[in-house]
C-alpha cells in the first residue's frame, strides 16, 4: 500500500475538471498505454489570455489521476506564463507531496502542460529532442538531463522514480549514471559551495522580481521598496514613501509581496519589514 | 473497521480460528524448548511430532521427509542451494518464466554467480512449453525448478509428467508447491518429487513458517548451520507455536479439500463469468482448463490496476493486481508478461482469489460494486473513447 496523502486520496476520489475542453484552445497529451499512464490534458483561454477552462482524462494509477486533477485546478486562472512556471514538485507539494516512487505522475503533469500550451501557442511540437536512452519507455537524455538539473537527482533510481527512465530492462543504467555523473561533475563541483550558490542565485532573483514587478506597482500608489537583507529564508525589506507610514503596509507586505515573492522564488520565503 | 470483503487469498490466508486456538498455549503456558531433557520441553516436542505427522498426511509424505523452515520463501532457497551443494561439478538449472520472486530472483543471482540458467517460457494462456524444457535436460543439469501452481492466474503446471521426465535423466526435481498445498490433493510419494517447498500462511496457518520435503535418501545440505534441530537439517530453536498451527491448518485444509473444489470453485465461476458479462473488454488471463479452484485473474483493458483496487477498497474489497503501479515497478507483472498479455490489459489485471472462507452474498457484491468503477475509470481515461469507436465500427 503507497502512502498516499489525504489530499492525493481526495483527489483521486473526486477528481476534479474530468474530460475534453469543447472547442479547446490547447491540447497536451504524454504517456501511452504500454507505459501505464497517460494523460491527455486540453486547455481555454478567456478574452484576457487567462487560462478559463483545463480538463483532463489520465490513464493511470491514483497518483496519476490525482496529479492531474490537481495540475487542472492550479492552472486555472492563470497567466500562460504563470501557468508555465509550474514544474513538477509545484504539483506535487500541491498535493502534500507524492511518494518517491510516484514522482513520475507529477513530471507527467508538467509535460502535458506544456505541450498544451505549446499547442496553443502553435510552436513546433519539438520533434522529439534528443537520444532516446530508455528503450523500454522511450525516454531521451534531454528529458533526464532536465529531470536530473531540476530535481536534484542523485542515483539511477532517482531518475526511474521521476521519468521512468531504467525501469524496465536495465540496459540504459550505464547511460544514465553517465548522465549524472556528468551533471553532477559540471554543476559546482565541491559540493558544499553549492548552497551559498543556491542562496546567492535566490538574492538576485529577489532582487530581480522587487526591481521589475513589485517597486513598479508600489510606486503607483506612491510606495517604494527596498531590500535589506535575505538570510535564509527570511527577505527583510524597508517600506518608503506612502506605504511606511500607511497602517496598511503591514497586510500590504503579507498579502502583495511575499505572494509574490513565494510564488516566484520559493514557497520558504517569509517576508519581514524592518 | 467496515466490513472486509477478502478475496486475496494468494497473498495471504486468514488464519482459520481453531488454528488461532491451538497455537495459544504455546505462546503463553507451554513454552519449553522441545529439545530439553525435561517433561515441561519435551512435551512441547511430542507436540510438534503431531504437527509434523499432520503435514506429512496432507502432501503424502513420511514425517521424517519434513524441514521446518520460517516461510515458502527459506524453503525454495534451501532446496535450489543444496541441489547445487551436493553436485558441485554440475552447473546448469532450469526454471520457468513465470516463478514466484523466492525462485525467480535466486536463480538470477545464482547466474550471476557463473551457473548456466535456463527459463522455460510459457504461451500466452500461461501453459509451459514442454518441448524446450525437455530438450534442455543435460549431464550438467543439477536441478530443475518448477513452481506445481502459479500465484498470480492459478495456472497448475503438470508437475507429474515434468518429474518423471527430469527423473529419467537422473536430473534433482524441486517444486514450488506453495500455491497448490491445501488447495489441491498431492501425494508426494505418488511422484518424482524430490523437493516440495510448502508455506504456512496459504493454507490458514499463520505467516512466517514453512516445511521443505526431502525425498528420503536425496542429498541434502543445510541452509542454517548451528543446531541439531530437524536432525541438523535446519538448525534454530523451532518456530514451535506456529509449527503446531500448521499442523492444525493441515488438517483444516485436508477436511475442507473437497470444498475448495466444489463450492469455492464454484463461486469463483460465478465471480469470472458476471464480471466477463457485465463488463466489456475484460477476459481471463491464464488457462481456464488447468487452474487452481480459487483463482481468476481478469484484465479490465484500458484501466490500472492500482485504481481499481483503490476503488474497490472504498468498499471494503480486498484483491490484488498484476499492474506496474501496485509493485513499486514501472512494468506490469512479469507472469503476464511472459504470457505476452497486450500492455492495454496488463495494466488492468486484477486478481481474485477466493478460499472456503468467502460467501455467496460476498461474490455478489463485489459483482454489484466493480462493474462501476471500471465504467467510472474507463470515462476518465483517455482511450476508452477510440476503443468504443472501434467497436461501433466493428459491429
Ligand atoms: C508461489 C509462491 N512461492 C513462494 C512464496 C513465498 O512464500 P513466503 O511468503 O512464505 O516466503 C509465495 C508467496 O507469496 C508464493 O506465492
Amino acid at each position: 500500500m503507497w502512502e498516499y496523502t489525504d489530499k492525493v486520496k481526495e483527489h483521486f476520489l473526486n477528481p476534479r475538471n474530468v474530460g475534453i475542453v469543447d472547442d479547446a484552445d490547447g491540447v497536451g497529451e504524454v504517456g501511452s498505454l504500454a507505459c501505464g499512464d497517460a494523460l491527455k490534458l486540453s486547455i481555454k483561454l478567456d478574452e484576457n489570455k487567462l487560462i478559463k477552462e483545463a480538463k483532463f482524462q489520465t490513464f493511470g494509477c491514483a497518483s496519476a489521476i490525482a496529479s492531474s486533477s490537481a495540475l487542472t485546478e492550479m492552472v486555472i486562472g492563470k497567466t500562460l506564463e504563470e501557468a508555465r512556471r509550474i514544474t513538477n514538485e509545484n504539483i506535487a507539494e500541491y498535493l502534500g507531496g507524492l511518494p518517491k516512487e510516484k514522482m513520475h505522475c507529477s513530471v507527467m503533469g508538467r509535460d502535458a502542460l506544456e505541450k498544451a500550451i505549446e499547442c496553443y501557442l502553435g510552436e513546433e511540437a519539438k520533434a522529439v529532442e534528443g537520444e532516446i536512452v530508455c528503450e523500454c519507455f522511450g525516454v531521451t537524455d534531454i528529458q533526464i538531463e532536465r529531470a536530473v538539473r531540476e530535481n536534484s537527482l542523485k542515483s539511477i533510481e532517482d531518475v526511474t522514480d521521476y521519468v521512468k527512465a531504467g525501469g524496465g530492462c536495465g540496459n540504459c543504467h550505464d547511460k544514465i549514471q553517465d548522465i549524472i555523473d556528468d551533471i553532477m561533475g559540471s554543476e559546482a563541483a565541491p559540493r558544499t559551495k553549492k548552497k551559498a550558490l543556491t542562496n546567492l542565485q535566490k538574492i538576485r532573483m529577489i532582487e530581480e522580481i522587487l526591481e521589475s514587478e513589485i517597486k513598479p506597482a508600489l510606486e503607483k500608489d506612491g510606495g517604494n521598496i527596498e531590500l535589506v537583507d535575505v538570510a535564509g529564508n527570511k527577505v527583510t525589506v524597508r517600506m518608503r514613501g506612502a506605504c511606511a507610514t500607511c497602517s496598511r503596509s503591514q497586510m500590504t507586505l503579507n498579502n502583495y509581496v511575499e505572494t509574490v515573492l513565494k510564488d516566484r522564488v520559493s514557497h520558504e520565503l517569509v517576508v519581514e519589514e524592518v | 473497521m467496515a466490513k472486509i470483503i477478502y478475496v486475496d487469498n494468494n497473498a495471504t490466508t486468514q488464519v482459520a480460528p481453531e488454528v488461532v486456538e491451538s497455537m495459544i498455549p504455546y505462546l503463553g503456558e507451554y513454552y519449553g524448548n522441545p529439545s530439553s531433557i525435561h517433561a515441561f520441553g519435551g512435551d512441547v516436542g511430542l507436540k510438534l511430532k503431531e504437527a509434523r505427522r499432520e503435514l506429512s498426511d496432507l502432501i503424502g509424505a513420511d514425517p521424517e521427509e519434513l524441514v521446518f523452515t520460517s516461510c515458502g520463501t527459506e524453503s525454495d532457497s534451501t532446496a535450489i542451494r543444496s541441489a547445487l551443494k551436493a553436485q558441485p561439478d554440475k552447473r546448469h538449472i532450469i526454471t520457468t518464466s513465470v516463478e514466484h520472486p523466492a525462485v525467480k530472483n535466486l536463480v538470477e543471482q545464482l547466474g550471476k554467480e557463473g551457473y548456466r540458467t535456463t527459463t522455460v517460457p510459457v504461451d500466452s494462456k500461461g501453459r509451459l512449453d514442454l518441448v524446450y524444457l525437455y530438450q534442455n535436460l543435460s549431464d550438467d543439469t543439477a536441478v530443475v525448478s518448477v513452481m506445481w501452481a502459479n500465484n498470480e492466474t492459478g495456472v497448475i503446471f503438470p508437475i507429474e509428467e515434468i518429474a518423471g521426465k527430469v527423473k529419467e535423466k537422473g536430473i534433482l526435481f524441486h517444486t514450488d508447491a506453495v500455491q497448490a498445498v491445501g488447495k489441491i490433493p498431492i501425494d508426494v510419494h505418488k511422484l518424482d518429487i524430490d523437493m516440495l517447498s510448502l508455506s504456512g500462511h496459504k493454507l490458514h496457518a499463520p505467516k512466517g513458517v514453512g516445511v521443505l520435503y526431502v525425498k528420503k535418501g536425496t542429498t541434502f545440505s543445510p541452509f542454517l548451520m548451528g543446531g541439531h534441530q530437524e536432525h541438523g537439517r535446519r538448525a534454530g530453536t523451532e518456530n514451535v507455536a506456529s509449527i503446531i498451527a500448521l499442523g492444525k491448518a493441515a488438517r483444516f485444509t485436508a477436511a475442507h479439500m473437497e470444498e475448495e473444489n466444489t463450492r469455492v470453485r464454484q463461486l469463483r465461476d460465478k465471480l469470472e463469468n458476471a464480471l466477463l458479462d457485465k463488463i466489456p473488454h475484460s477476459m481471463v488471463n491464464g488457462d481456464p482448463e488447468n487452474r487452481l479452484p480459487n483463482t481468476t485473474s481478469i484484465a479490465f483493458e484500458f484501466v490500472e490496476g492500482e485504481s481499481i483496487l483503490m476503488l474497490m477498497d472504498q468498499h471494503g474489497i480486498c484483491a490484488s493486481s498484476g499492474s506496474a503501479c501496485t509493485s513499486g515497478s514501472l512494468e506490469p507483472s512479469h507472469v503476464l508478461r511472459a504470457m505476452n498479455v497486450p500492455f492495454t490489459a496488463a495494466h488492468g489485471s486484477i486478481r481474485f482469489s477466493l478460499s472456503v472462507f468467502n460467501t455467496e452474498a460476498e461474490i455478489d457484491f463485489i459483482v454489484e460494486k466493480l462493474p462501476p468503477i471500471i465504467e467510472r475509470l474507463r470515462k476518465m481515461s483517455p482511450f476508452w473513447e477510440d476503443a468504443q469507436l472501434k467497436d461501433r465500427m466493428i459491429t
